[in-house]
């Protein structure tokens, strides 16, 4: 048997959504949530990658390159201001983090 | 068939891992989890033939993504119990949602693998020419036609970086800096100062 474009979009299909049900469970954990994020980002990778390869058509490796600039950023910059909150409340609890709520 | 057996073990490989990552007790195990998810999408990629993208991801994701995810999980002393709090609340919910969502999501993709526009491609998966290889080609297409977007890309780079060190500077008080500034504007004037000693007498402090 043969792996076609329906095996990787169906893989990259089921990484997405345990990256969502990653969200809906950890509500608390900010790392994890961060890595949930990551995981979304990586089946959305997996689709542009077997697109590309399966249409012939390099762009979309171009792009997933893109989404993977932009994701290292966004664990860079959401990582500091989860260090940056630790030093303020001694603790990582995003749901009381009302603060600013007014 | 050989292809197939990769594909599933590497699939398997990418799925059990995330599930770990979402379900670990313990961050620093999700973040292993999550280096282990990475390591098999790579495998994927190269058996698709995107071998620069598979490098990519090693080098990126694992070389600095997941071991800044490390620094952080092992930096900050967090009561990890506490965070799980409300996992037993939300598991149905989340169960049910991710589900369907994951139905809905295989069943469009099934129908763009039949009847899209991949499907009326011949010749199946790109394959590896001899004479030009897939870093070759993306080259090709990178520095030429998306010039400026790879340039964009560095600057979002360059601002999450600066933004990443502006938001973790800490100045503490009672340490001492250098100051370049104050040293480059010293001057012989304010540096020194001449006093002509007369013989037999001290000098003032």
């Amino acid at each position: 048997m043969t792996i076609g474009l329906g095996h990787y979009l169906g893989l990259a299909a089921i990484l997405f959504t345990i990256g969502v049900f990653g969200i809906f469970v950890n509500r608390k954990n900010v790392i994890v949530i961060l890595m949930s994020i990551e995981l979304i980002l990586l089946a959305v990778n997996i689709n542009l990658v077997s697109f590309s390869v399966f249409l012939h058509d390099v762009v979309g490796q171009i792009y997933a390159m893109f989404v993977l600039t932009v994701a290292a950023a966004e664990a860079a910059v959401g990582l500091a201001i989860l260090v940056t909150f630790f030093r303020n409340r001694g603790d990582i609890a995003v749901d009381d983090a009302s603060m600013m709520k007014g | 068939m050989l292809q197939a057996i990769a594909f599933y073990l590497l699939a398997a490989g990418v799925i059990g891992a995330a599930l770990g990552v979402v379900s670990a007790r313990n961050p620093v195990h999700s973040v292993l989890f999550l280096i282990t998810a990475f390591f098999s999408a790579a495998g994927l990629f190269v058996m698709m033939g995107a071998e620069f993208l598979a490098m990519l991801l090693v080098v990126v994701y694992v070389g600095a993504v997941a071991v800044l995810f490390l620094f952080v999980v092992m930096m900050l002393d967090v009561d990890f119990a506490a965070l799980r709090q409300g996992f037993a609340r939300y598991l149905p919910l989340g169960g049910l949602v991710g589900i369907w969502l994951t139905i809905e999501m295989v069943f469009v993709s099934a129908s763009v693998a039949r009847d899209g526009a991949a499907g009326k491609v011949a010749g199946g998966p790109q394959a590896a020419s001899g004479d030009v290889t897939n870093i070759e080609t993306i080259g090709r297409v990178l520095y030429t036609d998306y010039i400026y977007f790879f340039q964009a890309a560095g600057m979002v780079l360059l601002v999450a970086m600066i933004g990443a060190i502006v938001l973790t500077l800490k100045h503490r008080q009672g340490v001492k800096r250098q100051n370049i500034a104050d040293q480059v504007a010293r001057t012989p004037a304010k540096g020194m100062r001449i006093v002509g000693i007369k013989s037999g007498e001290g000098i003032e402090a």
